[in-house]
């Protein structure tokens, strides 16, 4: 019990000290950086907690995909982020204000959540007990693609419609744009593809 | 427990939407491999699809089936909507073959996107459940979002597909909100047990106030006034084709989901429903018989026309009763088919190349092309609902049913407003036939065009001698919700 527990203070303390560089540091690639690792410690909690799935969907989506797209972003665009803090002081009480009020109603929200007696019983989808050896992958899997089958599909398709609409009022082909047309690269001909010259020696051609 | 949870659900029941979505992609990966030569046989192959789709549904039979947890459901009521909404679908997508064509939008998208639409539009019927109906609604609206833009490089269109989406998704927050707050005070999402739990104990205001927020964002859907600023305007700027697939097929849908929430899930707070119901019903007939009377464009008059019969399908859903359900079916039945008739009229309004809409192109119609104007005159009177033809017997049935329920005051209102709407429709005639004549419309009709609007006059001027079939599909029906 002890080595989780200090295993929980080290991941939770790195990842705090590390959320709180990734808006502290100068240059917006170490804050990109430092994101991946509050990332990595916080998909080490969920392993903690036993949601071993979570965790490495963290990891795989969040690290591996969109840290790394933030990294490109930063990198391409020659965004001038001290320019962007400027007036940090000046907005600091009211989003002071506003983060500290926040902090408190999420609090709140947890506690009465944990707390209530009445809130375990209206949950719709309980978590396993540990003892059926029902890993959390299966236990995801069973709410998602069992229980909610009907409504996963759906939502695809509707993400379908997104993506076919987003191509059907946007895309157009423009004919001056050279495109590679395997067959033809393919089917050219020794005879059409190389042409003789005489170049005659010292003239060029 | 652990069997209970991880069996798969039965798919029977839900086997036509399943056809249809496979159905859908299959046109979609036909499209794109055969480019955009291949539009008029992805249209067809959509058209055929819909015609499986309705077999697969009459096939299924009239048996209730609950399946997918209790999100999904079949009984006759979704039976007889599925297929009027197919029918209305396949015959948009049949009237939209040679326009998109000589418009120039002829990309194979459009179709897939209608009967992916079409397919929202099953899983609304079918819709059990709060989050289910949301899933369906939002795949219907965003396939119309994209379709009402369709024609991107016309201003008009994408202001059209711009509004549309932007207002959708006011009603869609409306929609969540009331049905967060409906899920906060019942604590479930399924509609029977909503029903059960309200009708446990004393209805809260806060359950009240989630109906209200639902109904408003239904009245958004069916454009019901106070919700109804966005018709005409998406209406006139969307392509035609696409006006006579919105005025249809998703006014049938919202229609039928409002019956479907309002009779399974709040059936014991009917007294405080049908007060918003009765409002916006006359609110919407009124506003449609005065607001019309002053349009120039066709398009925008039949945006107008369709607000009113919103208003007047609405009369049969405020009586609460089976007979109500009944007369609301056969309305939305006769209403798709008689709109069908009238935007091959309006597709067909098309003089050097170019398409019209003002009412005053079709000023001396009847000399240039006497048996469409015939036609087109017929289909105006039955909308103002003159006897005996259709549109009188769709009026006829809720009427009655209000006035059975003791609404007379509403079904006062409903007549009088539809012998205001008469003016405007009568207007149409009177411009075909005693105007002088403008130059006449480009000839021959497309043959697809000729068909749909033959039957469409047909089905309007010889429904009084059979219509008992109608009657007793829209009456079994109707009686799976309300015994």
């Amino acid at each position: 019990m002890i080595v989780s527990a200090i295993a929980f203070y080290v991941f939770s303390a790195i990842a705090v000290a590390a959320g709180f560089m990734v808006i502290a540091s100068r240059n917006p690639v170490h804050s990109v950086l430092f994101l991946i690792l509050t990332f990595f410690n916080a998909a080490a909690l969920f392993v903690l907690m036993g949601a071993e799935f979570i965790a490495l969907i963290l990891v795989i989506v969040y690290v591996g995909a969109v840290a790394v797209l933030f990294l490109f972003v930063v990198m391409m665009l020659d965004i001038d982020f001290v320019e962007l803090r400027q007036g940090f002081l000046q907005y600091l009480p009211i989003g002071g204000l506003v983060g500290i009020i926040l902090l408190i109603e999420l609090f709140l929200v947890g506690a009465a959540w944990v707390i209530s007696p009445e809130a375990a019983h209206v949950v719709a989808a309980p978590v396993p007990a540990f003892i059926d050896h029902v890993t959390n992958t299966r236990a995801l899997g069973r709410v998602l693609y069992t229980q909610y089958m009907y409504l996963f599909q759906s939502a695809g398709l509707i993400l379908l419609v997104a993506m076919v609409g987003a191509i059907v009022l946007t895309l157009r082909h423009r004919p001056d744009i050279k495109r590679q047309v395997i067959w033809k690269q393919v089917g050219r001909s020794r005879s059409e593809g190389v042409e003789y010259k005489d170049v005659k020696p010292g003239q060029g051609l | 427990m652990e069997n209970a949870v991880s069996t798969l659900p039965a798919f029977a029941p839900a086997l036509p939407e399943i056809v249809m979505a496979a159905g859908s992609m299959l046109l979609l990966m036909y499209g794109v491999f055969r480019k955009t030569s291949s539009t008029a046989e992805v249209s067809w192959g959509a058209v055929l699809l819909f015609i499986v789709t309705a077999v697969v549904i009459v096939e299924q039979g009239d048996m209730r089936a609950v399946t997918f947890g209790g999100m999904f459901v079949v009984d006759p009521f979704t039976h007889f909507v599925k297929l009027l909404i197919l029918l209305a679908a396949a015959a948009s997508v049949i009237m939209s073959v040679t326009f998109i064509r000589r418009e120039g939008m002829d990309r194979f998208e459009f179709p897939v996107l209608i009967s992916l639409a079409a397919l929202g539009m099953l899983m609304m019927v079918s819709a059990n459940s709060l989050i289910a109906l949301y899933l369906g609604i939002e795949l219907q609206s965003l396939s119309i979002y994209v379709i009402a833009a369709f024609n991107r490089d016309s201003a008009k269109s994408s202001e059209a597909g711009l509004k549309y989406f932007v207002l959708g998704a006011l009603s869609s927050g409306l929609l969540l909100y009331g049905c967060s707050l409906v899920y906060g005070f019942t604590g479930s999402i399924e509609f029977e047990t909503i029903a059960r739990l309200i009708g446990r104990e004393p209805s809260s205001i806060g359950l009240i106030f989630g109906l209200v927020f639902i109904l408003a964002a239904f009245a958004f859907k069916v454009s019901a006034v106070p919700f109804h600023m966005w018709t005409p305007d998406v209406y006139e700027g969307a392509p035609t084709p696409v006006t006579a697939f919105i005025i249809g097929a998703p006014k049938v849908a919202a229609m039928a989901l409002i019956i479907r929430v309002l009779f399974t899930a709040f059936p014991t707070v009917s007294a405080e429903w049908k007060q918003v119901v009765v409002f916006v019903s006359i609110a919407s007939m009124v506003l449609g018989a005065f607001a019309a009377i002053g349009q120039t464009n066709i398009k925008r008059l039949m945006a107008y026309s369709t607000i009113g019969h919103m208003g007047f399908a609405l009369v049969g859903i405020a009586a609460g009763t089976s007979e109500g359900i009944r007369g609301v079916l056969i309305y939305l039945a006769i209403y798709v088919v008689m709109n069908a008739g009238v935007f091959c009229c309006i597709l067909a309004m098309r003089r050097q190349g170019t398409q019209v809409e003002s009412i005053s192109d079709l000023a001396g119609l009847s000399r240039t092309q006497p048996m469409v104007a015939f036609i087109f005159a017929m289909l105006m009177f039955s909308l103002a609902g003159i006897p005996p033809l259709a549109g009188f017997f769709a009026k006829f049935y809720v009427f009655m049913a209000a006035v059975k329920a003791g609404l007379y005051a509403l079904a006062v209102i409903g007549v009088l407003s539809s012998v205001v709407g008469a003016f405007y429709y009568l207007r149409i005639v009177k411009i075909m036939y005693f105007d002088e004549a403008a130059a006449p419309f480009e000839r021959p009709m497309p043959g697809e065009l000729t068909v749909v609007l033959g039957l469409s006059g047909l089905f309007t001027l010889f429904f009084f001698v059979y219509p008992a079939p109608l009657i007793m599909a829209a009456q079994t029906a109707a009686a799976a919700l309300v015994p």
